[in-house]
């Protein structure tokens, strides 16, 4: 069998589960489609696999395809590796998907959309022309779509989320479109091979506006910040393995997006190109961090996130360009690999999460942080599942967020003395940008595993939740087993990246690191051991428990009730809540936040000094939503109304209109003719 | 059969290290409290009195809230562990400890990280407003310390090429000189003030306070008794020893072994215990003086540390 009847068998089974989950009944629909998705994935895998075995692109044109132009297939290392990425979170969330199935995802529409939405994605990354990219990007949105609207019928706020959503996405394709014409207008074919030969010649002013207008485009699927607010609203409405896949995965291919037209079809551009984007992932790092501490919803929190970790790849990406513009192929290579190893690692954390925030859902009914609590103790695994995965994305040593985020330090460091003055005050502020964003996902996420899962249960739902089927905590841990993997032996896959990497500057063509069992840098003094220091962790915490029990001469504990300064009764209210908790920060950072707080109190009728209630109310708003979108939304509806006027109903008006434009054509003809 | 003697010299000196660090930190902070008492005029505990609490507390039955899982026992164990193994890597009274290929400024930040995270979960595992309001402000506090932190980590190795505690080390060793750059100099001024929030010692924690509404790490741990408060208080006294471990053989590595032989290992032990507790009364003496910031006047604090820290590297640049 040759490698591209594996991708087209991908593809067509795909298709099938498609039709399976628009035709078979309720029960099986779910089941069915999602086995025949894994076949699809395993298909794709088996493809990229070979694709990063043996270092040769898989192409194929096949004319019937599409019309007019065609469908070209060319699946690099690059691409691979994101197919890899895809398969990794589909195959758990389309496993997750059968317990989740009655939260929205058994209807028709659904069961079927959802296998086309993953086969989009396993197919995005090996379009090798302009018409089989922005075909299959935009079934990957209108498919995404229509999954956020999964619950539209049941929640107002799915329909407003959708609206925003679709709105984003278009504005976000509609540039993407613009960069490609502009490139594919002078160069022979619309393959990305002609488009990369042609841009070599194209005037500095216009590769720029090409490359600007691919960061916009892409950067609004990644959910960069200004292009970020669609991200807070369509994850909370969506079905959990959908926002597990969109997040995921969707937004890894708006990187993959970006590295595909800055490094593969523009070869690399001036140092302003990298700081743009450093500054631009800087500023959406902190930003997304930010509101992650703030919000209170679990999926809002996990929404933010994805804006903060994507803010990270793009930090990366900066930096690597910025390097590389600056005479340092080496630490550009480095940098590259650090951003992709970052994407890999969100995929496996993000994907995770937003799974058990989905068991969690689907016990419990709710997302709300302060409605759950004392869930670890309910649901044992999903929780310690939870836990684990949190502690991935804060970067705790020896999971595998850590990696990504040492290689990114590596990165900086190496880069801080490249001997361009712009560049040397970028590092400084990125390392900062990134310690704080790495600080306030801390808070983050202590906030969401403590107030969720530790403590009493704050409503009757949570206290008698109990855990899900099995097939939603495998699905979980596989996520979960990955982010162990990727940390503790993160050669096992680090050399597929930089193979991806080389892919994406061909014309640098190095390897940064040097293969062992260690991750070290080559030709830079730089090495982690990350399979020593879990083994020198594992024997510490061995010797610390065996301490414990020799030196203890009562060895089982005492249980009882918790300090209460006092008082006998403790209830679920006294504890702190998600706002409490959040609250240091965002009274440190009010002048980003700008929460909105009002204290309403009412004073008994007797005196004064008594009170009858006190109403406090307390939100935290996007501000960029606010500030940005609302103005422009305001303007378009007055701008509407204001139209209005010229349709009164009148039919002699209407007359009047066609005879008036009819007469305007006709001078016009005049006098251009 | 030189890399296996290799292997178990750079083992046992570490292990040297370590138990010299879970001896020598309560010490330290016996010593801290008692030159604070003389200075305000009281004769204060005994030297040794850390020492002794902790026995007294590890013979002492432990007690578990009733609202609390798994995270509660863990949660010291995890802190102790972590902090060992930094000890372990770190060179403290050598250049060569065991793993010193991995003993990266960054791995030892984040190792501390896992420490202070394990314990803010558990401060929330018992389900009361103490232990929430602890958490929340413990880990606040560490994001606003986190910036000024790495920045310096930066400045700092940006002169040795790499962020390897033992090549910084070294390279101080052997140029003399470099302790006294302007890049050197404003990144150690900002170290101190991470160290300070990092141990939760003045003005940013008061580690004998136990008023409810200025307790930070007392009101994290406050569920704790018996052998695992013991374990948070080793570990938070670990952590301390750690941190000006780090912080002297910065400024002043002379005394340090480059081997692993036993008369330099000794040498090296009986510089470090100077350095540090010339470190620490200082640092006493300092606190003596002052008096705990308002936690929202914190930010100012570590603010500053990271304007130092940037100067730092951005100093280090210029005069390249």
């Amino acid at each position: 069998m040759t490698a591209i009847t594996l991708v087209a068998a991908g593809a067509v089974t795909g298709v099938v589960a498609a039709v399976f989950g628009a035709v078979l009944p309720r029960r099986l629909r779910v089941t069915a489609a999602a086995v025949l998705v894994w076949a699809a994935c395993s298909f794709e895998a088996a493809a990229a696999i070979h694709v990063l075995a043996v270092g040769r692109p898989i192409v194929a044109h096949s004319q019937g395809l599409l019309p007019v132009t065609g469908a070209d297939v060319v699946l690099n290392p690059l691409g691979a590796l994101f197919v890899l990425l895809v398969v990794m979170v589909a195959v758990p969330a389309t496993m997750h998907a059968i317990g989740y199935s009655r939260h929205g995802l058994d209807t028709r529409t659904a069961a079927c959309v959802l296998p086309l939405f993953v086969t989009t994605m396993l197919l995005v990354p090996a379009a090798g022309s302009v018409a089989t990219f922005l075909w299959l990007w935009e079934i990957m949105a209108l498919t995404s779509l229509l999954l956020v609207l999964a619950n539209h019928v049941r929640r107002e706020a799915a329909r407003s989320a959708g609206v925003w959503y679709a709105v984003m996405t278009h504005l976000g394709a509609s540039t993407i479109l613009v960069a490609f014409l502009i490139v594919a207008a002078g160069a022979d074919g619309q393959s990305f091979a002609a488009l990369a030969q042609h841009a070599r010649h194209l005037a500095p002013g216009v590769r720029a506006l090409v490359f600007m207008l691919a960061v916009v485009g892409f950067g609004s699927k990644a959910g960069v910040v200004p292009f970020h607010v669609w991200l807070p609203k369509a994850h909370p409405e969506a079905p959990s393995p959908v926002s597990a896949l969109m997040s995921g995965s969707m937004v890894a291919l708006g990187v993959y997006g970006v590295i595909l037209v800055g490094d593969v079809l523009l070869g690399g551009g001036p140092a302003w190109w990298w700081l743009v984007v450093l500054g631009l992932g800087a500023i959406s790092a902190l930003f997304g961090a930010l509101h992650a501490t703030s919000s209170t919803d679990m999926k809002r929190l996990l929404a933010y996130s994805t804006t903060d970790n994507v803010g990270l790849v793009f930090l990366a990406l900066g930096a690597s360009g910025l390097f590389a513009a600056a005479g340092h192929p080496m630490l550009g290579a480095l940098g590259l690999v650090a951003g992709l190893v970052l994407v890999v690692n969100h995929a496996a954390f993000k994907g995770a999460l937003f799974l058990s925030a989905g068991s969690i859902q689907a016990a419990t009914g709710t997302t709300d942080l302060d409605q759950l609590g004392g869930l670890l103790r309910r649901m044992p695994q999903t929780g310690a599942l939870f836990m684990v995965a949190a502690a991935a994305i804060c970067a705790l040593p020896p999971l595998n967020g850590f990696i990504g985020e040492w290689l990114l330090f590596q990165s900086l460091l190496h880069g801080a003395a490249i001997g361009s003055t712009a560049g040397e005050l970028a590092v400084p502020l990125a390392v900062a940008a990134m310690a704080l964003t790495a600080g306030l996902t801390v808070v983050a996420f202590v906030k969401a595993a403590g107030i969720g899962l530790l403590g009493r249960p704050r409503t009757k739902s949570v206290e008698v939740a109990v855990e899900v089927p099995a097939t939603m905590r495998l699905a979980v841990g596989v996520l979960v087993a990955a982010c162990v993997v990727l940390g503790v032996f993160p050669m096992l896959v680090l050399p597929a990246i930089e193979r991806a990497a080389k892919a994406a500057q061909p014309s640098v063509g190095l390897t940064p690191l040097v293969h062992g069992v260690n991750v070290q840098l080559a030709g830079l003094r730089g090495l982690l051991a990350p399979a020593e220091l879990t083994l020198a962790l594992m024997v510490a915490v061995a010797g610390v428990v065996t301490i414990r029990r020799v030196l203890a001469r009562h060895p089982a504990p005492r249980v009882l009730q918790a300090w209460g300064s006092g008082r006998e009764i403790q209830t679920a209210r006294m504890q702190y809540t998600a706002m409490s908790f959040a609250e240091p920060v965002q009274r440190v950072f009010d002048d980003v936040l700008r929460p909105v707080q009002d204290l309403d109190v009412s004073h008994s009728a007797e005196s004064r000094y008594f009170v009858e209630s006190a109403i406090f109310h307390s939100a935290v708003d996007d501000a960029i939503e606010r500030g940005l979108y609302r103005p422009v939304i305001r303007a378009v509806r007055r701008w509407g109304q204001a139209a209005r006027r010229l349709q009164p109903g009148s039919v002699h008006r209407y007359l009047g209109y066609g005879f008036g434009a009819l007469i305007v054509v006709l001078i016009a003809v005049a006098v251009i003719g | 059969m030189s890399t296996v003697s290799h292997l178990v010299g750079t083992g046992l000196v570490s292990g040297v290290q370590v138990v010299a660090v879970v001896l020598g930190g309560p010490v330290l902070v016996g010593t801290m409290r008692k030159v604070r008492c003389r200075l305000e005029g009281r004769v204060g505990p005994p030297v040794l009195q850390p020492l002794i609490d902790l026995r007294k507390l590890f013979r002492k039955q432990r007690m578990r809230p009733n609202q609390a899982t798994w995270i509660f026992p863990l949660a010291p164990v995890v802190l102790v562990a972590t902090v060992a193994v930094a000890i372990a890597i770190t060179p403290l009274v050598t250049t060569q400890p065991a793993l010193s290929s991995s003993s990266d400024l960054f791995v030892l930040v984040y190792l501390l990280i896992v420490g202070s995270t394990v314990l803010a979960l558990a401060g929330m595992d018992a389900g009361t407003a103490f232990g929430g309001m602890g958490s929340s402000r413990a880990v606040t506090i560490g994001a606003l310390a986190e910036p000024a932190m790495l920045v310096t980590i930066l400045a700092l190795s940006i002169g040795a090429h790499s962020s390897n505690l033992p090549a910084i080390v070294q390279g101080t060793l052997a140029h003399p000189g470099s302790v006294a750059t302007p890049q050197r100099l404003f990144a150690l001024g900002a170290l101190v003030i991470v160290i300070v929030a990092e141990s939760g010692r003045l003005p940013v924690d008061n580690p004998a306070t136990h008023l409810e509404l200025t307790m930070i790490h007392e009101a994290m741990v406050l569920e704790y008794s018996g052998p695992d408060l013991a374990l948070v208080t080793a570990g938070q006294s670990m952590r301390l020893a750690l941190l000006l471990g780090i912080f002297v053989n910065l400024v002043a590595p002379w005394g340090l072994s480059t081997s692993t032989q036993s008369v330099e290992v000794v040498v090296g032990l009986v510089a470090l215990a100077a350095k540090v507790a010339f470190v620490g009364i200082t640092l006493s003496v300092f606190e003596v003086f002052t008096a705990k910031v308002r936690l929202f006047r914190l930010p100012e604090l570590l603010a500053g540390a990271f304007v130092l820290a940037l100067l730092g590297v951005v100093s280090g640049l210029v005069v390249r």
